[in-house]
């Protein structure tokens, strides 16, 4: 960098010398600009890698919706010949106002199977109530799927678990697996293991008394 | 010649009806060839198993992998490939049951371009710790004067102290008197 010096005479000597680096204000002031939005640059992205792997640790560790939450949102695409309301895509807001029982299953699950004909009896039961009964087949091959409904002569509906989304979205830890949802859209209930009726008529008894949203 | 074009032309039909029956043996052939375990086992490591965690479905006894393995061995018969069978796979059951996910969504920015940003922050962040290094360094300015081609200590660059140019002053009288 260059510099300039500025003798200021006094009785024929230099007595001050002011130096001035040529042009330096306004190139200091650019580079520090540019330093103050490089640091800026930086730190955001070093916020949001943070944010991202915050994001992602909370995914990882998420726990199961308990009894009291509201039920997480789900979309499915139901089996053929085992729509709900002449719909083949339907998501758990159009359900809102009925109960919902939540039922994950699969065919090469054994304790599916104990619990099978007692949870199509008690569809029969309540099917004109406003309950829905939704069985979603959990990791399993579809023909098999259809194979474990027509053995058991399912006929409310079902959907495959596609791409495991509901699955995940309620962290089932095994199958079966069943949630009790008012129709508030809050979980009242959530059963690990096969059912019996007992729980299944207390439970949905009382989701029927209570005010639908 | 009347009977040699009849001829000919029966000929010509007799070749295209046998061609296209060794054609469809041949393409039935392929569809429904036998499936080697090997083969199905190429497939199964590379899935996991939707039950037991971290377990590849070739080595797993469960009834779930049995009927996945199974799956695998249909779909090859029926001439997908080995690609196809995987994409399926990703869509039904979900990235995570894939050895090397897709790289798409989350798993791309998580495994492909987290690691890259990071090395390139840390990159850009040495590279600016060792220029700061460099600037905090001593350094020499030589003043650029029409007569003169002196040497300047950094730090008469620097504003100095009210103190220091008093003192500075009263000695430059002091020689003067």
């Amino acid at each position: 960098m260059s510099s300039e010096i500025t003798q200021t005479p006094g009785k024929g000597e230099p007595t001050e010398a002011v130096i001035t680096p040529v042009g330096s204000t306004p190139v200091g002031e650019q580079k520090s600009g540019k330093i103050r939005w490089t640091m800026i640059a930086l730190w955001a992205a070093v916020i949001s890698l943070l944010a991202l792997l915050g994001w992602g640790l909370m995914k990882t560790n998420a726990t199961r919706p308990e009894a009291g939450q509201p039920a997480p949102y789900f979309d499915v695409e139901f089996f053929d010949g085992y729509q709900w309301d002449n719909k083949s895509v339907a998501d758990l807001n159009d359900m809102r106002g009925n109960v919902v029982v939540l039922n994950f299953w699969a065919s090469w699950c054994v304790e599916c199977r104990l619990e099978a004909d007692l949870i199509e009896n008690t569809w029969r039961n309540y099917a004109d109530d406003n309950v829905i009964f939704l069985g979603v087949a959990y990791a399993d091959v579809e023909p098999n799927s259809i194979s474990y409904l027509d053995e058991f002569g399912i006929t409310y509906p079902n959907a495959p678990d596609l791409g495991t989304d509901i699955s995940d979205t309620y962290e089932i830890t095994g199958v079966p697996e069943t949630f009790f949802i008012g129709k508030d859209g809050v979980i009242e209930h959530v059963q690990i293991g096969p059912l019996n009726q007992a729980t299944m008529d207390r439970v949905i008894q009382k989701l029927l008394q209570e005010e639908g949203a | 010649m009347r009977k040699n074009n009849r001829l000919l032309q029966m000929f010509l039909i007799v070749l295209v009806l046998a061609l296209s029956a060794v054609s469809a043996v041949a393409q039935d052939d392929s569809q429904n060839r036998t499936v080697t375990d090997d083969e199905v086992n190429e497939i199964a490591r590379d899935v996991y198993c939707p039950v037991c965690e971290n377990t590849p479905l070739d080595v797993c006894q469960t009834q779930a992998c049995a009927d996945w393995r199974e799956l695998i061995r249909t779909k090859l018969a029926s001439g997908e490939s080995k690609q196809d069978i995987f994409d399926y796979f990703a869509r039904q059951y979900g990235d995570g049951v894939l050895a090397n996910p897709p790289r798409r969504g989350v798993s791309l920015v998580m495994l492909w371009v987290l690691p890259v940003v990071l090395i390139l922050l840390g990159l850009l962040l040495f590279s600016r710790y060792m220029r700061g290094l460099r600037v905090s360094e001593p350094d020499t300015a030589v003043a650029s004067g029409p007569n003169s081609a002196m040497t300047i200590p950094p730090e008469v660059s620097q504003p100095a102290p009210d103190d220091y140019l008093a003192r500075v002053e009263k000695e430059l009288k002091r020689t003067d008197e």
